[in-house]
C-alpha cells in the first residue's frame, strides 16, 4: 500500500509555451500547515513566474493531514508547524527531513473593561491562567506585573482554540516549558485537554470570542493579530525581558536558537535564550523525502527550496511572517544536498 | 410475469439494494476504521468524560450528551414554531400572503451553516450574553442557570440550532396538511366545530406525518456541525446548565480530525462518527415505531 506510486507528480503539458522550451511543465503536488499557507502560495506563484515550467501545487489541509498524506506518498512533499515525532518519522517508508522556511509566532489578547495599557505576561502566569488558577483580572500576581495598568475584579475567560493547530502546539509548548504543572496536567499536541475556558474554531473565533467577551484572554497567530490590529500583551523571555512579538523577536529567538540547532532541524524555539528574543516563537517546517522516488521533482523541488531561503525571504515582511537567520540558511542550504536528486 | 415488467423490478430492486448496501457499507467502514479505538475503550467509551489526546485517553460521553440536549432543546423551540407556521400558512393564511411566506421560510433552510455561525458570534452570543446577565441572583442557583454568562454555550448552540430546523419541519407539516381532504374541515364546520377544532382535527388525522416533519428536523439538529461549533464554546463536558459551555459530536470531528496525526486519536474521532451514526438510526428507528403504533389506534376519534 505504501509503494510509489506516481499520484504525487506527473508531467502535463504547458499551456504558456513556457520557458524550458521542452513544452513539458511538472507539476508537484504538496499539502500541510495551514499557518504557512499564505507565504506558501506566493512563493509558488512567484517562483511560477520565474520558472513557467513548474507548477507546485499546495493544500493547506492542516500538518496533521500534510503528514499523513506525505506517509502514503499521496503528495510530493508535506508541511507541518510542530516537528514530526519518531514514531512518526517511523511509520514512514523512507528518511524524511525538516527544513525551515519562515517563522511564526503566538500572542495574548485580550479584552479588560477599562485597561487599555499593554499588559505584561510571565510563562507561568499564563500557564496559571490557562489552568484556570487565576481567576480575576485582579490577582496580585497580575497586579504586580502591571503594576501601572487599573484591573478590575472580574472573571478571567479563558478562550482557547477548539480546532486541532499548530498555534495550540506553539502555546501550549511554551506553557509546558516554563509551568511544570501545565507539563504534567495538559501537555503538548495540536489538541489538547484543557481545564478551563470556551473554545473558538480558528483564529477568527478566538479573537471573535475576546474581542466580545469582557474579561477575556485568548491566544492567536502574530500575523492574524496584526492584520486584524488586536492588542496584544508582552511576554517575558529567559533574560527576563518583557518582549512584544515583532518579526525582529521572533528572528532573534530563532538565532539564539541556531547555536543549539540539531542536524535534523527537529527544535523547538519557544523560551529561547538570548536577549530580545520572543519566548512563543517557532518554525515552520517543509517536509521533504531523502530519497524522492521521482528524481526530476525531487531536483525540482530542492531548487524551489534554495530559492525560497534566500530570495524568497523578502516576501516574508508583507505577509507578517519573520525571516530565518541567516545561520539557519547556511545550514539548510547544506542540508538540501542530503537529498539524492539523481 | 411478462418480461418487461420483470426488468422493471429488477431495476428498481437494485436501486433499493444499493441504499442498504450504502448505510450497511457506511456501518462497516466506520466500525472497521475505528477498531482500535473499539478494542482499546469498549463500552467505556460511551460511559467515560474524559477526552485527553495528549495522554491518548478518549471517552465521548460529553459529545453524546451535548448533541442530545442541544438537539433535543432546539426542537422544543423550534416544533410549536415550525408547526405555527405550517397550519397559518395552510389553513388561516390569506392567498396572496402564501407564496411569499413559504418563499420566506424556504430561504432560511437555504443560508449556508457557516453564516449562521458567523451571524451566532456577532448578533446572537452578545444577545443571549446580555440575557445571561439580567438574569435574577435567584434564578442564577438554579441548576439549568449556574455557571459564568460567557455568551457562547449550550443555550446559543439550541437557538441557533432552533433557527435552522424551524424551515424543514414547517415545509414537510405544511405539505402534510395539505394532504388532508377539504371534505373533512367542511364536515367539521358542519358539525358546529368552531376553526380552533376544524384544524385540530385536520392536525389530528395528519399526526403520523407531522411527527415525521419534526424527527426530520431532529435528524437535521443531530447532525449540524459548523453553526454549532462556532457558539457552544466546544468544552466536553456532561452540564445541565443552559449557559454552560459545551459540545457536540459533529463537532469534534470537524475541529480535531485534520490534526489528529495518531492512529488511536483518529480510530477514536472515527469511533465518534459511528456513535452519532448509531443515535441517528436508533433515533430514526424510534420514530418508525411512534408513527407506526399511532397508525394502529382506530382512526374514527380523528374528528371527535
Amino acid at each position: 500500500m505504501l509503494s510509489a506510486c506516481g499520484g504525487a507528480t506527473q508531467p502535463v503539458t504547458a499551456n504558456n509555451g513556457g520557458a524550458a522550451g521542452n513544452g513539458q511543465a511538472l507539476q508537484i503536488n504538496g499539502a500541510g500547515a495551514t499557518f504557512p499557507n499564505p507565504i506558501y502560495s506566493k512563493w509558488f506563484a512567484e517562483y511560477n513566474k520565474l520558472h513557467p515550467e513548474i507548477r507546485i501545487n499546495y493544500q493547506s489541509i492542516g500538518s496533521g493531514g500534510g503528514i499523513q498524506q506525505l506517509t502514503n506518498r499521496t503528495v510530493f512533499f508535506g508541511a507541518t508547524d510542530g516537528p514530526m515525532n519518531d514514531e512518526q518519522l517511523k511509520a514512514a517508508p523512507g528518511p524524511i527531513l525538516h527544513f525551515p522556511t519562515v517563522l511564526g509566532a503566538v500572542v495574548p489578547v485580550y479584552n479588560i473593561p477599562g485597561v487599555t495599557d499593554e499588559l505584561k505576561f510571565t510563562g507561568p502566569v499564563l500557564a496559571d491562567i490557562y489552568l484556570g488558577k487565576i481567576k480575576k483580572w485582579n490577582d496580585p500576581v497580575l497586579a504586580k506585573l502591571n503594576p501601572g495598568a487599573k484591573l478590575p475584579a472580574t472573571d478571567v475567560t479563558v478562550v482557547h482554540r477548539s480546532d486541532g493547530s499548530g498555534t495550540t502546539y506553539i502555546f501550549v509548548d511554551f506553557l509546558s516549558k516554563v509551568s511544570p504543572d501545565f507539563k504534567s496536567q495538559v501537555g503538548v499536541n495540536t489538541s489538547v485537554k484543557w481545564p478551563a475556558g470556551v473554545g473558538g474554531k480558528g483564529n477568527e473565533g478566538v479573537a471573535g470570542l475576546v474581542t466580545q467577551t469582557p474579561g477575556s484572554i485568548g491566544y492567536v497567530e502574530l500575523i492574524y493579530a496584526l492584520q486584524n490590529k488586536i492588542a496584544f500583551g508582552s511576554v517575558q523571555n529567559t533574560a527576563g525581558e518583557f518582549v512584544k512579538a515583532s518579526d525582529d523577536a521572533v528572528t532573534k529567538a530563532a538565532d539564539a536558537a541556531a547555536a543549539t540547532i540539531p542536524p535534523d532541524f527537529r527544535v523547538s524555539i519557544t523560551n529561547a535564550p538570548g536577549a530580545g528574543a520572543y519566548p512563543i516563537s517557532s518554525f515552520t517546517w517543509i517536509l521533504l523525502y531523502e530519497n524522492p522516488t521521482d528524481k526530476a521533482s525531487g531536483k525540482a523541488i530542492v531548487d524551489f527550496m534554495q530559492w525560497a531561503l534566500t530570495d524568497g525571504q523578502k516576501y516574508c515582511a508583507d505577509l507578517g511572517y519573520a525571516p530565518l537567520p541567516a545561520n539557519v540558511v547556511m545550514l539548510e542550504q547544506a542540508a538540501l544536498g542530503k537529498i539524492k536528486v539523481s | 410475469m411478462r418480461s418487461p415488467d420483470l426488468g422493471f423490478r429488477l431495476g428498481i430492486g437494485v436501486f433499493a439494494a444499493a441504499l442498504v448496501a450504502i448505510v450497511a457499507g457506511i456501518g462497516a467502514t466506520l466500525a472497521n476504521d475505528s477498531w482500535l479505538s473499539l478494542q482499546r475503550f469498549g463500552l467505556n467509551f460511551w460511559r467515560t468524560s474524559n477526552w485527553d489526546p495528549v495522554a491518548g485517553e478518549f471517552g465521548a460521553l460529553p459529545f453524546i450528551w451535548g448533541t442530545l440536549y442541544s438537539s433535543v432543546l432546539a426542537l422544543l423551540i423550534a416544533t410549536p414554531v415550525a408547526l405555527g407556521i405550517a397550519v397559518f400558512i395552510s389553513e388561516l393564511c390569506p392567498h396572496w400572503l402564501r407564496a411569499p411566506l413559504i418563499f420566506l421560510t424556504e430561504l432560511l433552510a437555504a443560508i449556508p451553516s457557516i453564516v449562521y455561525g458567523l451571524w451566532g458570534i456577532f448578533v446572537l452570543v452578545p444577545v443571549v450574553r446580555a440575557v445571561e446577565l439580567t438574569m435574577p441572583e435567584s434564578l442564577r442557583t438554579l441548576p439549568l442557570f449556574s455557571g459564568p454568562p460567557f455568551g457562547v454555550g449550550m443555550l446559543a448552540a439550541a437557538l441557533i440550532l432552533a433557527i435552522m430546523v424551524v424551515p424543514f419541519t414547517s415545509a414537510v407539516a405544511r405539505e402534510v396538511l395539505k394532504t388532508v381532504p377539504m371534505t373533512q374541515r367542511e364536515a367539521a364546520y358542519a358539525l358546529g366545530a368552531t376553526r380552533f377544532e376544524a384544524i385540530r382535527a385536520a392536525m389530528f388525522s395528519a399526526r403520523t406525518g407531522i411527527i415525521g416533519a419534526v424527527m426530520l428536523g431532529f435528524g437535521r439538529a443531530l447532525g449540524e456541525t459548523m453553526a454549532v461549533t462556532m457558539v457552544i464554546g466546544n468544552n466536553p463536558q456532561v452540564a445541565l446548565s443552559l449557559f454552560a459551555p459545551q459540545y457536540t459530536m459533529a463537532a469534534v470531528i470537524a475541529n480535531e480530525f485534520t490534526e489528529a496525526a495518531n492512529a488511536l486519536y483518529m480510530s477514536a474521532l472515527i469511533e465518534i462518527g459511528l456513535v452519532l451514526f448509531v443515535i441517528t438510526l436508533l433515533v430514526n428507528l424510534m420514530s418508525r415505531g411512534l408513527i407506526w403504533s399511532m397508525a394502529r389506534q382506530v382512526p374514527a376519534r380523528a374528528a371527535a
